[in-house]
Parts: structure tokens; C-alpha cells; sequence
């Protein structure tokens, strides 16, 4: 079993609902995808190349200051329950962590982590940098990735072309590999049903969504993962500006709908939150799924202030560990467990207890 | 009315765009439409990246250079161009090079530019930025952080700059 408490705020200090926008925006990810000059990408590599690579970061790891300290986790020496807990914290993609179905982790798939910064080691390219920030926070995550990316870039040497920027694996992240994403909350555009209006806009603004875990991954919750598609032809400052501006508009549009949800039926909105406080506050058993769904009423109720005395970070809390290998890894049972469900009403329980003490 | 992306087929969608407070609109056919990521009604690609790639075979490429066909190698990883058609991934940093006709009018599709117009890599050894340019630079980006009270990242930056001072 892996121990996280190794690693600073356990990689997940951006749950404490610190950040700008808290209660809307869950957390803002800067990433950056780097290849080193010289090595085949990981796809088209063999084992002894991407274990080389492994080597090298690590050593280069060690004299940059954002990434001195950092634990490293070997994918490719982990359990899967393990390994899945790492991906339900957002530190690693499903395909590092082979999880896809039939999959195993890459030879030489590792993660560094050292509390906002993360970089993943032969993932689709070999280096993926990200740094993780509690609210919307794109340019202040930018400013750390700087320092990281400038560290690492000074001692290993990055593929990179004049006309192409930095070289990576898939065209789509070529130029900058800079891809900034928000984790954001928009039950109100949902409830409203202009949620589908704002995502078609997105993608006239060259953004995207996914869902909760990224890539391939569905909507639960209300939770919408949004992002720059574009890589190339514009600088980093411009890419965050844009990207900033985009999300700020989101978040205007939802308090929008939320208005408007408040103004025409107050009673309905009061009933649908306190319905969802209830549940997770006296149910004896939840699937996950449930568990997301009304955690998204019970967030909207807390923002409107509807329902008082339940904190940012409580929800942000319940939304990771109430995941089926973070319950399990705390509750020592095991992820396949048929109690799963009851163990997870009683974890809720239980923090939404403790937040009325 | 022609498209404004390829210039051959009708265009059927306007599309209009906002950036940097400017609006744009763009006439685009049903295909380019959908490789910017509209759904127009008709089938939409079930793998849009799989999609440019066989695209980009019957599309016009640029005349120079001459185009790689599809069994010629990466002299560096020895991966085809078919390889890349079917993964959608490239072998490694030299197949830009290897497929660099194929790469850019690609790049082009994606993100309307092939041309890096961020930061400038210094590989190892190869001499740092003037510092002082740096400082300007940093100093100019505190005072636009100051103006639109973004506190927190004045703060960042102000770090920064201490560092290099």
C-alpha cells in the first residue's frame, strides 16, 4: 500500500477551497507536455528507453528546486487499487496508470509529486508537468510552472523546433504543450438547460469539455472539466488570457442562471437542495455515482447560502475519498468489496456530522 | 458562398467567433465545420484526429517540401507515415521532419498556425536570456497584476523577481 501522507498536503492541497471562485471552480491545472531530444516517444519506445528516461528525470529532479524532495511512485511497481487512487487525485491519467481495460502500466511509468507539482514520466510524451491549484487560479499556476519547466529544461535537453515549438507525440499538443483546465461546477446552466447553448460556444472559442477524470471520461455531478484545444500559433500569456476570460464569462453565465433559478422558483431550488442535504446526511447506502449527484445539490445549496455551515472544502473533501479505491485504502477494505456502499454512506455521515459539531 | 477554411465547397454554417473582443465570422463547409469541432447534424467523426489524418491525404498539401509517402521511414525511429495515420501519434521529436510537409498542413487544421509563437527553449548550455530583459519583462507582468488587484499573483511574481535581483 502506498503511503501518501509521504507526500506534501498528500498532493491534494488544492481541496481546501482557498482559491478565487472557490465554491464554482474546484481547481485549475497548468500543464505542459515535453519530450527529451533524441529518445523515441513512449509509444514507439522499449522498455530499457523509457526506463533511461525515468533515470534522467530523476537525476535532473533532484536540482530543481520546485521538484527537490518529490516521492516518486513507480506505475509500473504499484497494485492496481494503489494506482487508482493516485488517478482518482488527478496525479495521473488513466492510460499512465493502465487502467484502461486489458492495460498495465508502461516499463519505467512513474509519477513526482511534490505538493502543487506533479510531473508524469513517460506518459504519452515523456514528461508531463502540471501543477494544481485550489479555485481559478490559471496565471498564478503558470508562474510555478515557469520555475519547473525552465529547471528541468535547463538540464535535460527538450525536443523542441523553431517553427513547431515543442515536439510531442500527438500534433494536438504541439507549439506550447500548454494546456490550462478548470475543474468547474455548473448546475445551474444544467438546471436551466442553457448548459448545452454555453458548450457549443465553447467550442467556437477554441475550448473543450470532458468530464470529471479528463479525457474520455463521462459528466457526474454537474462537474465540467473546460480547456484550451489549441496549442500552437499563440503565445502562453495569450493562451491564459483567452482561457481565463472564457472560464470568467462561464462563471457569469452560471451565476446568471442561478438568479434567474432563484427568482422564478425559489421553493423548488430550497426543496431540491435540502432533499440532497438529507440523503447524504441519513442514507445507509450510496453508490458513487449518487453520492456526486447529490453532492451537486448540496454545493449549490451551500453557494446560495441555503444551506449554512457546510464548507468548500468538506464537498471537495467527500468528492475525493468518497471515490471507490481512496474508501477503500481508508476504510482498509478491499475495492471489489460488496459493503462499499454502506461504508461510504457512513464515511458521509460522518463528515457531514462532524462539520455541525 | 466558399468555404473560408479549405476554399472548394460551398460554405453552409456561419460561424462566429470572439477573440480579443473582436468578432469574426467565418462561412465554413459542413466537412471543415466539423473538423473545428461543430456537429452540423451529419455523422460526426467518431475519431476526429483519425479523421484529419486520412483528410490530410486527399486535401491540398503544401507543394514544398515534397510530401512523404506512406511507407517512407523516420531515419530515427523508423516509423511511417502510416503508423501515424492509424495511431495518430508520431514516433519521435524527427518525424516533424520526416513528415514535416504532411505535419504542418496538419498543424495548420488544428490550431490554425504551425508557427511556435511561445516562449523560445534554450537547450542546456546554450546561453540564458539576458536577466535583465527577464526583469522587464517580470516587472511589466507585476504591474498589470497590481492593476487588476490579482494579488496573489503580484505576489508570485514579486518572488520572482527577487530571485533575479
Amino acid at each position: 500500500m502506498i503511503d501518501l501522507a509521504l507526500v506534501p498536503d498528500d498532493g491534494i492541497g488544492w481541496l481546501d477551497g482557498s482559491g478565487a471562485e472557490s465554491p464554482i471552480v474546484l481547481s485549475s491545472r497548468i500543464r505542459l507536455a515535453r519530450n527529451l531530444a533524441g529518445h523515441p516517444f513512449s509509444q514507439r519506445s522499449r522498455d530499457a528507453d523509457r526506463l533511461g528516461v525515468l533515470a534522467l528525470v530523476r537525476e535532473a529532479a533532484t536540482a530543481v528546486p520546485p521538484l527537490a524532495g518529490a516521492v516518486t511512485f513507480r506505475l509500473d511497481q504499484l497494485e492496481r487499487p494503489d494506482r487508482q487512487v493516485l488517478h482518482e487525485r488527478h496525479l495521473v491519467s488513466r492510460e499512465l496508470a493502465g487502467l484502461e481495460a486489458g492495460g498495465r502500466p508502461r516499463a519505467g511509468a512513474a509519477v513526482m509529486v511534490r505538493g502543487p507539482a506533479a510531473v508524469m514520466v513517460n506518459e504519452e510524451d515523456h514528461l508531463r508537468l502540471q501543477v494544481m491549484r485550489s479555485g481559478l487560479a490559471v496565471e498564478d499556476g503558470y508562474v510555478q510552472m515557469e520555475a519547473l519547466d525552465t529547471g528541468l529544461g535547463r538540464l535535460l535537453p527538450f525536443a523542441f523546433h523553431q517553427e513547431f515549438g515543442y515536439l510531442t507525440a500527438c500534433p494536438t499538443n504541439a507549439g506550447t504543450g500548454l494546456r490550462a483546465s478548470v475543474l468547474i461546477h455548473l448546475p445551474g446552466l444544467v438546471l436551466t438547460k442553457e448548459i448545452g447553448k454555453v458548450l457549443q460556444g465553447l467550442a467556437q472559442v477554441g475550448l473543450t469539455f470532458r468530464g470529471l477524470y479528463g479525457e474520455g471520461s463521462e459528466v457526474v455531478g454537474n462537474f465540467f472539466q473546460l480547456s484550451n484545444q489549441t496549442t500552437l500559433g499563440k503565445s502562453e500569456e495569450d493562451l491564459l488570457d483567452h482561457f481565463g476570460k472564457v472560464v470568467r464569462q462561464v462563471i457569469a453565465y452560471e451565476q446568471q442562471a442561478r438568479d434567474v433559478m432563484m427568482r422564478t422558483a425559489p421553493a423548488e431550488v430550497e426543496d431540491k437542495v435540502w432533499r440532497a442535504y438529507g440523503l447524504l446526511r441519513h442514507a445507509r447506502t450510496l453508490s458513487f455515482e449518487e453520492t456526486m449527484n447529490l453532492l451537486s445539490g448540496v454545493r449549490l445549496g451551500a453557494a446560495l447560502n441555503l444551506i449554512p455551515g457546510v464548507r468548500v472544502y468538506t464537498l471537495n473533501k467527500l468528492l475525493i475519498f468518497t471515490q471507490t479505491a481512496h474508501l477503500a485504502a481508508l476504510e482498509g477494505r478491499a475495492v471489489g468489496d460488496p459493503e462499499l456502499p454502506t461504508v461510504r454512506a457512513a464515511y458521509v455521515r460522518k463528515l457531514l456530522d462532524a462539520e455541525l459539531a | 458562398m466558399r468555404c473560408d477554411h479549405c476554399g472548394l465547397r460551398d460554405a453552409v454554417i456561419n460561424l462566429t467567433q470572439v477573440e480579443h473582443d473582436t468578432k469574426v465570422t467565418l462561412h465554413l463547409c459542413e466537412e471543415c465545420a466539423q473538423l473545428k469541432g461543430i456537429e452540423t447534424g451529419g455523422a460526426v467523426l467518431k475519431s476526429p484526429l483519425g479523421g484529419f489524418i486520412t483528410a490530410m491525404g486527399k486535401g491540398s498539401a503544401s507543394p514544398a517540401p515534397r510530401p512523404a509517402a506512406p511507407a517512407e521511414r523516420c531515419p530515427s525511429c523508423g516509423a511511417t507515415l502510416q503508423d501515424f495515420r492509424e495511431s495518430g501519434r508520431l514516433g519521435c521529436g524527427e518525424c516533424y521532419l520526416a513528415f514535416e510537409a504532411h505535419v504542418r498542413d496538419l498543424l495548420r487544421r488544428l490550431h490554425g498556425s504551425s508557427q511556435h509563437a511561445g516562449e523560445r527553449y534554450l537547450a542546456p548550455g546554450e546561453l540564458a536570456p539576458d536577466p535583465r530583459a527577464e526583469l522587464l519583462d517580470l516587472r511589466d507582468r507585476l504591474r498589470r497584476a497590481v492593476e487588476t488587484e490579482n494579488f496573489e499573483l503580484a505576489a508570485e511574481l514579486r518572488d520572482r523577481i527577487r530571485v533575479l535581483e
